[in-house]
């Protein structure tokens, strides 16, 4: 729901550090989102379409790397991978439980000719 | 060839919301950022802490909708300054929004500033507007499951409010299994039982504002 300003924000990062590379076009951009960032990749793509239009980005290949939703039990440090509703250590049962992974949300590389 | 960035991409929102918050420091206000789905009742507990807070207390507040003034228009009439930012179909408030509504605060004359985002407990989560506080409402009806459907947010609370416990009677909800999933997100997050209609609970939340209000290091 909110992929169109954070597609926006992708965008003036893409730009900005196309243009202060020296780069005249961007071929790709690579990002990593995590599971749990609430950011759809193929709404950020359907709207990049639009957004990156008579920019160097314009065509642009996106490719996204998505980080799986992880959790630490804060009683026995068991890291475990979070799968729907169950929000329980897998270890120990407990509902103690950190989210170490899944957060992310940034641009990781552009690629220019 | 790839040039590596390794950049959030929120990062020029973050930069903003550091901007609101040097602003909001040099000026000793402390910010609330009021976050809850549609309903649970962010404008009610807005009302409730200026009601009780106004007499000792300078308060200002930023409401946040899709459309409409309708909540700026109810602050209005307990004679607090108030700015309406109508995101205008946008999901969550972001710093820049906010920080065009602070050019029409008398922030001079503010020691606390409630913020009300845009009922969603999705994309407020992921958007800093320069606040001291995040405070999540979560209210009885919509089911004690929210902790587990809204992760990102109950784990980015500072403080949960649960309001209308005047309807626990009434309806299913497991208090216990609420709170065990809150503090299990949520170490050491305090959780404030309250309901708006009977005022049940609000003295302890205004009790802990004013206290932490007290607490704040001056910049003066």
């Amino acid at each position: 729901m909110h992929e169109l300003s954070i597609t926006k924000s992708m965008l003036d990062l893409v730009l900005d550090q196309a243009q202060k590379n020296g780069a005249e076009k961007v071929q790709g951009i690579n990002l990593v989102i995590g599971e749990m960032s609430g950011v759809v990749d193929d709404c950020v793509r359907f709207y990049f379409d639009f957004l990156s239009k008579g920019t160097i980005a314009e065509g642009a290949h996106i490719s996204v790397k998505i980080v799986p939703a992880q959790a630490r039990c804060r009683k026995c440090g068991k890291q475990f991978k979070l799968n729907g509703l169950d929000w329980l250590c897998p270890s120990c049962g407990t509902t103690q439980i950190n989210i170490v992974e899944g957060k992310e949300l940034y641009l990781e590389s552009i690629e220019v000719p | 060839m790839k040039i590596k960035i390794l950049k959030d991409i929120l990062s020029a929102n973050d930069q903003r919301a550091k901007e609101n918050r040097e602003l909001l420091d040099r000026n000793d206000i402390l910010a609330i950022n009021f976050m809850a789905s549609p309903g649970a009742g962010k404008t009610s507990l807005i009302l409730e802490t200026i009601n009780r807070l106004k007499r000792n207390l300078k308060i200002g507040v930023v409401e946040g909708d899709v459309s409409s003034s309708l909540d700026a228009e109810i602050v209005a009439k307990e004679g607090v300054p108030v700015v309406q930012i109508n995101t205008g179909g946008t999901c969550h408030l972001n710093a820049t929004m906010v920080a065009s509504a602070f050019d029409n605060l008398p922030l001079e004359e503010i020691e606390l500033l409630l913020i009300e985002n845009v009922g969603n407990l999705i994309c407020p989560a992921a958007f800093a507007l320069g606040e001291d506080l995040n405070v999540l409402i979560s209210s009885v009806p919509e089911g004690d499951d929210k902790p587990h459907k809204y992760p990102v947010m109950f784990s980015k609370a500072h403080l949960v409010v649960l309001n209308k416990i005047d309807l626990l009677p009434h309806v299913l909800f497991d208090l216990p299994a609420f709170t065990e999933a809150v503090k299990g997100l949520n170490n050491g997050v305090e959780i404030f039982e309250v309901s708006c209609k009977t005022g049940q609970g609000i003295e302890r939340w205004t009790s802990w504002l004013s206290n932490r209000l007290n607490k704040r290091p001056s910049t003066s």
